[in-house]
């Protein structure tokens, strides 16, 4: 079928992108419509005393100042726990926490009301350390149930000693999403009492199941519709303005529209959860693993968000895809006062990659093996057990794809070495032109990295998604119309559902309706599994609709299709699809089938390194990923080119810097993310070897790049500098600064 | 609070527009909610994503650096002006083609600031394309698309200009 599944499809939405008429929900707007501020806190803890909003409300402009007093319905909300409220209660947990709103006739006006409110906070001290909030009982308690999250173990075998002993202790630091279009909406009151909300989110069903209690109202009166998203990579499964903006709004009779700056940006979501952990690995003298125990402590900060799932990806991914007979995993998620964490791309495995590939590594000099070695003779494959005990029941060949990874050519020309009278190319050089040396120390490095994720939702969610397909006659032509409340962030979600309608139903013109709460939900455009579920609901709802149309054309066998559909009228079909169940970690052992399905990438990176200067270009990156089946060459690999990018970013430069509760760098000044100088070019080969569990046999792409990238780039650091670099981002003072230890 | 108003009168692609705005109303402020050209992207304020780049007097510059009144009289191009005549230009049509955007909040400045370099440089190196876009954020994309879609639209740019010569000849003969 032209433009099915499997053919590099433009996407539906790119003209109206690139000619600007998209519309983002940044730029929607409506006539009357007011503008939404908030009021965030200063200090990462204290008690509100009092709270004057006179000041705010006595500005010429302004039509409402809201308090927690003015929350209609339930005062908290949250993804997994309703921990957090919608505005503060009598106490601030973290630097940015949503004291007050204000709905006033023009941003700027908004602003300053916001900043006019009096609000007496009485200071306390804030817990900010992971290690104390988790063990140290004189710690004080974040939230009345105490500091501890959750605590994961993993619990198989008892040998815990071996001929080779490596440990570890690794940090990763917080990173952002740093999504280009921030948090924005638009929220317009409704005749019946209700809210119409347009909204860029990950999951609109979540988010009216959040709102609506809040707001108290029934969920038909909270309809969410998707406006243009710009970038999500998990920062948006929390709410941010979605029931301010709502309350606003219903206060004041208008539509009411709010958009986070920047700076707000950085306080308005949750963080990738930053992480310490200490790991040991044994193994034999050949280097085959027996055993691996590790610690990892993940901070959740303020509130629970998404921290359980993180938890559990970390405690039940946290040896990666390795068979070892014997593990002792404790993961732990606590509260503290330092910025809510939770969702971004690869969640608690992306963390658990970094610790298991530095502990790869270092058994692989411990034992004499090259990284590649020592991780293709402990590769799984189809029929080994994760850590958990789940059997891996479809393709998995770790081994294969880390072999043809390293048989890729590597590139050549070392920038810095071997140069002839005329010097290096400045631009070539780590540091670009700005730097101040002509590449003396410059050294080149290569390293290699492997991850497993979990694809679609675990741990016994009920995780499904719903498809309404109708197919009518327009003018001579059958015509499709695919309705999902399934979120488009960027991934590309509705080329591909166009797509399987047309392979489904053999017909070309298929449209995707905007993704609105009117059709059922579609889960969230998270866990890299939107082309499964949604995926699967779509061809679900059309294969209903091909049978249906088989029984009219049989009863009809003179008329063709655009006949049939125009004298028996159009044809329309909902589905709901659901994958394999899962199952709840056993709390004790962590035993338990907990995932659906798991995915595999493996990176190769090469570095030069300015070791003087501490700074370091990626000068190229290979990546092999077994995806089962591609539904779209060019949006596949886009999707990897983009994970891939951000855990180069991870390894070498993001980090949201956190000192005392207080967040230094809110801004893209000083929070860097890759530029197109910093990405090298990329090497792929995608396999296609499928699982049979799943629609068309496709593994979930989006996540699975950002894991391993990151631990190959480190390594490529650490074969080029001998350092040992057990901390990401690797900052240049982590190269250049270290005292005398250079080998 | 009080303050003093300008008129400004811009000529926003192709078309005179006004409006009266504070002395420190941004020009994206302006184009965004004064003459509600949404297309030009506000990622970061301070002019370090690119997003909100435009072309003023066809040269890229960051609209969220630069103050409306101070570019009063001047030709403006936004995203929305680079279309010719309905149809994408080569460099709109080489992104959708290439696949060089996802969510595309980026992608109107990327546009902006790519149209003005292959005006100024139609056939670059690769180092050439990389400098030229280095001063724009995208985190979807990895970039790798990006890359070649301004070598895509330098391409079709070329033979656009072929194509239209080799007419003005058989016209002229």
């Amino acid at each position: 079928m032209p433009s099915g599944i499997g053919e590099s499809v433009p996407r539906p939405d790119g003209n109206l992108k690139v000619s600007g008429e998209f519309a983002y929900s940044s730029d929607l707007w409506l006539e009357g419509m007011l503008w939404g501020a908030t009021l965030r806190s200063p200090h990462p803890s204290a008690w509100i005393r009092s709270m004057d909003v006179g000041p705010a409300l006595a500005m010429p402009g302004v039509f409402a100042v809201l308090t927690h007093e003015d929350v209609p319905g339930e005062r908290f909300y949250g993804l997994e726990h309703r921990d957090q409220p919608v505005l503060a209660i009598d106490q601030v947990r973290y630097q940015g926490e949503p004291v007050a709103i204000v709905a006033a006739d023009h941003p700027e006006t908004a602003r300053r009301a916001a900043a006019a409110i009096v609000v007496d906070y009485e200071v306390r001290p804030a817990v900010t350390d992971p290690r104390r909030a988790a063990f140290d009982l004189s710690c004080p308690a974040v939230h009345p149930g105490g500091n501890l999250v959750r605590h994961q173990p993993v619990r198989v075998g008892s040998t815990f000693a071996a001929e080779v002993v490596v440990t570890g202790e690794y940090e990763v630091g917080m990173q952002d999403q740093a999504f280009l279009g921030p948090e924005s909406g638009l929220a317009v009151p409704a005749e019946d009492g209700g809210v119409d909300l347009f909204v860029a989110t990950q999951w609109l069903h979540v988010d009216q199941g959040q709102v609506a209690p809040c707001l108290g109202l029934p969920p038909e009166k909270v309809r969410l519709t998707l406006a243009g998203v710009g970038g999500a990579f998990g920062a948006r499964e929390d709410l941010s303005m979605q029931v301010h903006a709502s309350m606003l709004a219903l206060r004041t009779g208008r539509p009411v529209k709010m958009v986070y700056g920047r700076e707000e940006s950085f306080f308005g979501h949750v963080h990738r959860h930053p992480a310490r952990m200490r790991y040991e690995h044994g193994a034999t003298a050949d280097g085959r693993l027996v055993y691996v125990r590790a610690e990892i402590l993940l901070d959740g900060g303020a509130y629970c968000s998404s921290t359980l799932a993180v938890v559990g990806n970390a405690a039940s991914l946290g040896v990666g895809p390795y068979e070892v007979d014997n593990v002792w995993i404790d993961a732990y998620g606590v509260y503290t006062n330092n910025p809510p964490c939770g969702a971004m791309r690869g969640f608690g495995a992306v963390q658990a990659c970094y610790a298991y590939e530095s502990q790869m590594d270092r058994l692989a000099a411990a034992c004499g093996l090259s990284p590649v070695e020592i991780r293709v003779r402990n590769a799984v494959s189809q029929g080994s057990r994760l850590a958990t005990g789940q059997l891996i029941d479809s393709p998995a060949p770790l081994a294969e794809m880390l072999t043809e990874l390293a048989a890729m050519p590597l590139p050549t020309d070392p920038a810095g070495a071997g140069m002839d009278g005329a010097g290096p190319d400045l631009r070539l050089l780590p540091g670009g032109v700005a730097q101040a040396t002509r590449g003396e120390g410059v050294r080149r490095g290569v390293g290699y990295g492997v991850g497993i994720k979990n694809i679609c939702f675990s741990e016994g969610f009920d995780d499904y998604s719903t498809a309404r397909v109708r197919i009518e006659a327009a003018g001579d032509e059958p015509h499709v119309l695919v309705r999902t409340a399934a979120a488009e962030v960027g991934q590309g979600l509705v080329t591909v559902q166009a797509q399987i309608a047309r392979t489904e139903l053999g017909v070309e013109r298929v449209t995707v309706a905007p993704a609105d709460t009117g059709v059922g939900s579609a889960g969230s455009s998270s866990a890299s599994r939107q082309s499964y579920v949604t995926g699967g609901a779509v061809r679900a709802a059309c294969v209903a609709v091909r049978e249906r149309l088989g029984a009219l054309r049989a009863a009809h066998p003179e008329l063709s299709l655009v006949e049939v559909l125009e004298r028996c009228g159009p044809v329309e079909e909902t589905r709901e699809f659901r994958h394999r169940p899962t199952f709840p970690m056993d709390p004790v052992t962590g035993q338990g089938n907990s995932h659906t399905q798991l995915a595999l990438c493996v990176h190769r990176a090469v570095v030069d390194v300015d070791v003087d200067l501490g700074l370091v270009r990626v000068v190229e990156l290979a990546a092999v990923q077994d995806v089962g089946k591609i539904l779209n060459p060019l949006a596949l690999e886009g999707q990897i080119h983009g994970g891939s990018a951000q855990g180069l970013g991870l390894a070498l430069m993001e980090e949201i810097q956190v000192r005392e509760g207080r967040v230094l760098n809110p801004s893209f000044t000083d929070y860097l993310i890759p530029t197109i100088l910093d990405m090298p070019p990329m090497r792929l080969s995608i396999l296609e070897n499928p699982d049979p569990h799943a629609p068309y046999g496709l593994r979930g792409a989006g996540e699975p790049p950002t894991l391993s990238s990151t631990p190959a780039v480190a390594a490529a650091v650490r074969a080029a500098t001998g350092l040992d670099l057990p901390r990401v981002p690797i900052r240049p003072e982590d190269i250049a600064l270290v005292p005398a230890s250079r080998p | 609070m009080n303050e003093t108003h300008h008129r400004v009168t811009l000529t926003v692609n192709g078309v005179v527009r006004e409006a009266t705005v504070p002395g420190r109303r941004l020009l994206s402020d302006c184009l965004r909610h004064d003459l509600g050209l949404t297309g030009t992207h506000v990622g970061c304020e301070h002019g370090v994503c690119g997003a909100c780049t435009v072309l003023l007097d066809g040269e890229p510059v960051r609209s969220c650096l630069t103050f409306a009144v101070t570019v009063d009289g001047q030709e403006i191009t936004t995203v929305e002006g680079l279309a010719q005549g309905g149809a994408l230009s080569p460099v709109q049509r080489a992104f959708t083609e290439c696949h060089a955007l996802q969510c595309g909040f980026c992608t109107p400045g990327f546009l902006c600031t790519v149209t003005a370099f292959l005006r100024d440089n139609p056939a670059p190196s690769e180092e050439e394309a990389l400098e030229a876009v280095a001063g724009n954020l995208c985190r979807c994309t990895g970039y790798q698309n990006i890359l070649k879609a301004v070598h895509r639209a330098a391409e079709i740019q070329a033979a656009e200009i072929q194509a239209a010569e080799l007419q003005a000849e058989e016209g002229g003969a």
